[in-house]
């Protein structure tokens, strides 16, 4: 067996293993995904979706969880975007290259590295004593707003980057401001990227569970939340709470729980992908 | 009167990009504050040398070390798992595998990384550490091993995806230059592509290790809660974000020792996760100007 010979198997056999890498996560995933349906899937009924919390692990459900993440994301949405969208527009479309901009573009990239939790201990502290919220789900949601706002910055951003300089420039030629410009031409020209990055940062809120555990949901709270100054849990404290007690009927429960929470984050990365591709055909200008 | 409201317009969105550093001072202010008066109680040298963590006992130690051992172990765990298979991905990706292939597994990778973290939990525990089980019958329920290995597939798109874009980014030249030579893909990959890419590849690592660093509810749920300064992957430890969970799950006095240890806690972890993501901010920025 000559050099070259030796050479040429090695670059195929690393072919196969670079496959082989490319889908070993995702085989365990699939384990991971079959063993919880394995487990949990059976558990799933109306009443499950119906009940309330409970001490007896076949009467419990996760109607409380559920409405509850249900009013974290939406409030989480109402706070988050608005003011991600726009501090993704002064930074890409106003930005003046100057010392303002280059501390929060750095700022920006840290707050995106800070780790969840550490928003929670934040949370704790502003939203839920000096703010007087208490451990509403209103503190909650300004916690995990605070913690998405970087993600759809940076997406505004590139979505806005995409989009090319002549249709801002027709447009200032045609005597709009550059307020005009924005709103009318830039904004929607960007909104397909801009939607996707939403999606993901609303999935991403929608599966935390340490910084809201910090800020002080609770995993028994035995009524749905009516207004925003109420007590909440979420599907994934749900989860870590039957998942830390013994018994495996809670487990059970835990792995139902869970097929419900990647149903939910499953199809909102499903439709994030969708946009994406479509609105990636569409800016081929 | 455009001129006013554009003036108008323009400040309400700088206000709005504000808002990220009042968050920034935020994170600051809230753990120095706590921190100050914890290390008014307890002293720094007993927090940043004593080999015992019982905040939560009668007899009282607050050595942060058994926390960070055991935070440093699940993450070096965790890596040793997603960067050999991370690295392989990005050059299989960038130097092997055709288009179309690659415009499949690239989305397929990043839902490793949409999976929440609970999931990634009970998984540790209820597959993983019972598997492992059967393999090494000493293991305890609740240890580093499974939850370091179950990190490890979360953060392997983290790993491919960043070292990918960084061999992308070597100019192609240097790739021609290497097959002109006669070099098979699997030599141009590990002798000129690996070497050119290596600062992103670096950046690539650190990150994920900061990434892992923070993760918490993969190693609350499995790796257990008992502080204890070791390298045995098979026993109970606690990380600083499970401390921080552990506590949170109890009432705790606002004004009370109990809570701001989270604190003092917290701060080592925002130090720690602060210093590698800027190490790796000022890698990238040195490394884009070499090919510019």
């Amino acid at each position: 067996m000559n050099n070259g010979y030796k050479n040429r198997l090695k670059d195929s056999i690393f072919k196969y293993i670079g496959v082989f890498a490319c889908f070993i996560g995702l085989i365990l995933l699939a384990i991971l995904i079959g063993n919880i349906l394995y487990d949990g899937f059976n558990r799933i009924d109306w009443s499950f979706l119906t009940s309330l919390p409970s001490r007896k692990a076949e009467k419990a459900g996760i109607l409380t969880a559920w409405s509850g993440s249900l009013w974290i994301i939406i409030f989480t949405f109402i706070i988050a975007v608005p003011i991600g969208i726009s501090a993704g527009v002064y930074l890409e479309e106003y930005n003046r290259k100057n010392q303002l901009t280059r501390i929060l573009e750095i700022n920006i990239s840290n707050l995106a590295g800070v780790p969840s939790i550490i928003y929670g201990l934040l949370g704790l502290e502003i939203f839920v004593r000096y703010s007087n919220l208490g451990s509403s789900v209103l503190a909650g949601s300004f916690t995990l707003a605070l913690l998405i706002l970087p993600i759809i910055i940076v997406a505004t951003r590139e979505a806005l980057k995409a989009v090319p300089a002549s249709i801002r420039v027709a447009s200032y030629g045609l005597g709009a401001t550059k307020w005009q410009t924005t709103l009318y031409q830039v904004l929607p020209a960007a909104s397909g990227g801009i939607l996707t990055g939403v999606i993901l940062a609303i999935s991403r809120a929608l599966g935390e569970t340490a910084p809201l555990i910090v800020v002080g949901a609770l995993a028994y709270v035995p009524f749905t939340p009516t207004g925003p100054m109420d007590e909440f849990t979420v599907l994934p404290i749900q989860i870590f709470n039957w998942v830390s007690r013994p018994q495996h009927e809670f487990s059970i429960n835990a792995a139902a729980a869970i097929i419900i929470l990647l149903l939910i984050t499953f199809t909102m990365n499903g439709i994030a992908v969708y946009f994406r591709n479509k609105w990636q055909k569409k800016i081929n200008w | 009167m455009y001129k006013t409201k554009e003036k108008i317009i323009e400040f309400i969105l700088k206000t709005t990009a504000l808002i990220t550093v009042l968050t920034t001072i935020g994170i600051i202010w809230v753990l120095l504050n706590e921190s100050i008066i914890f290390f008014k109680e307890v002293s720094i040298i007993d927090f940043l040398t004593d080999t015992q963590w019982t905040p939560l006992f009668a007899n009282k130690h607050f050595g942060i070390l058994p926390l960070i051992s055991g935070t440093l172990l699940t993450t070096i765990i965790a890596i040793s798992v997603s960067l050999p298979i991370g690295l392989t991905i990005a050059i299989y990706l960038s130097e092997y595998a055709p288009k179309k292939l690659k415009k499949i597994i690239k989305p397929l990778l990043e839902i490793l990384a949409a999976v929440p973290t609970v999931v990634y939990g009970f998984f540790a525990l209820m597959v993983v550490t019972p598997f492992l089980q059967k393999l090494i019958p000493e293991m305890a329920g609740f240890n580093s091993l499974s939850a370091g290995i179950v990190m490890g597939i979360m953060i392997i798109p983290f790993i491919s995806s960043l070292s990918e874009d960084a061999l992308s980014a070597v100019p192609k030249y240097l790739r021609e230059a290497s097959y002109g030579m006669g070099a098979t893909r699997l030599q141009t990959s590990f002798k000129v592509m690996v070497p050119a890419a290596s600062s992103g590849i670096i950046v690539s690592v650190i990150l994920a290790f900061s990434r892992a660093i923070g993760e918490t509810m993969i190693v609350a749920i499995a790796a257990g809660q008992q502080p204890r300064l070791t390298l045995n992957p098979f026993v109970p430890v606690e990380t600083i974000t499970a401390y921080i969970v552990q506590v949170s799950l109890g009432d705790v006095q606002h004004d009370s020792l109990e809570y701001r240890t989270i604190c003092a806690a917290g701060m080592i972890l925002f130090i720690l996760t602060f210093i590698l993501n800027n190490i790796s901010f000022w890698i990238r920025k040195k490394f884009r100007e070499e090919y510019e």
